[in-house]
């Protein structure tokens, strides 16, 4: 078609603003992911609400606490390694990515404590001590587990994500004028902050 | 599209993260706290107006929807329209 003579500069197609609509939409399809499970919650919660309460007891809230504070946290430190990379600063940038992984790190560990907590006193899924119990607290371990699971899942690849974007700013495929990469990291990363938010309350904070 | 391409990058200060996770960390604590307490059915109430607040602090500014365009905020309002649909439409069932 056109003649070469002009196109020697090379032209990266490039539409940050089309990248982050799109990492949007795909964030829509994850509150409907977690949402149906939001809504199968709260139909057994309203259909067991005095066997919800007894087995939230269970559940350490210091714990939860914790991880609360962990995940809002590292949202703010992936945020602000955006503020960094577009100020041009790159090492810092890489910092907060790094300070971001070890929360989410930090997440993970104390996830496995609680879990195994729960599993040592033989609460989870499908286990004797558990079938022995109403099936409404049964109900309630079961979505603890499978949607505390999920999330936790999502912090793993929120960490696999970010390990790309570190990657991806070493070969300069993410710099300060070209990062939508690291702002779709980030925004997936808040998603996962996003649904631990309303986690919390409705696992550890039923009185 | 190309109107896009030069797109001013609004950067947001770092003391301005600190002062959104001041108000997350603040929220937190009433939540905790109003749940010790005991307010019975207006425990969970409380909870869910507090996590939808704190949503809100994180997707205007952690997630910069404050500063994108409409269309990013018209998406939104249709998915949690949609979403809000579904919960309406489940609870009709189960709770009548």
């Amino acid at each position: 078609m056109s003649s070469t003579t002009h196109s020697a500069v090379h032209h990266v197609h490039r539409d940050d603003y089309g990248s982050r609509m799109g990492m949007w939409l795909f964030l829509f399809t994850e509150l409907i992911l977690f949402g149906g499970m939001f809504i199968i919650y709260a139909v057994y919660r309203f259909m067991n609400q005095q066997e919800f309460h007894i087995a939230a007891q269970e559940l350490n809230t210091t714990v939860g606490l914790i991880n609360t504070i962990i995940l809002l946290t590292s949202s703010m430190t992936a945020a602000m390694s955006i503020t960094a990379m577009q100020k041009g600063n790159i090492r810092f940038s890489k910092g907060l990515i790094w300070v971001t992984i070890l929360f989410a790190a930090a997440f993970m560990l104390n996830k496995y404590f609680e879990w195994s907590a729960k599993i040592h006193h033989g609460i989870y899924p499908g286990s004797p001590d558990l079938l022995n119990k109403p099936s409404g607290e049964i109900l309630y371990f079961g979505l603890y587990y499978v949607m505390t699971g999920l999330h936790a899942l999502h912090v793993i690849v929120g960490v696999v994500f970010f390990l790309f974007i570190l990657r991806h700013i070493a070969q300069k495929k993410v710099t300060p004028t070209s990062y939508v990469r690291l702002e779709n990291g980030a925004l997936y990363w808040h998603l996962v902050d996003l649904i631990w938010i309303f986690l919390f309350p409705l696992f550890y904070l039923i009185h | 599209m190309s109107e896009h391409q030069h797109e001013e990058t609004h950067i947001v200060g770092y003391g301005n993260y600190v002062y959104i996770w001041l108000v997350l960390i603040a929220f937190t604590g009433i939540t905790v706290t109003a749940a010790g307490i005991g307010l019975g059915n207006w425990t969970i109430v409380l909870a869910l107006t507090i996590a939808s607040a704190k949503s809100w602090f994180v997707m205007n500014y952690f997630m910069h929807l404050k500063y994108e365009d409409a269309v990013f905020k018209a998406f939104i309002a249709v998915a949690l329209f949609t979403f809000a649909i579904f919960i309406g439409f489940t609870f009709w069932d189960y709770s009548f």
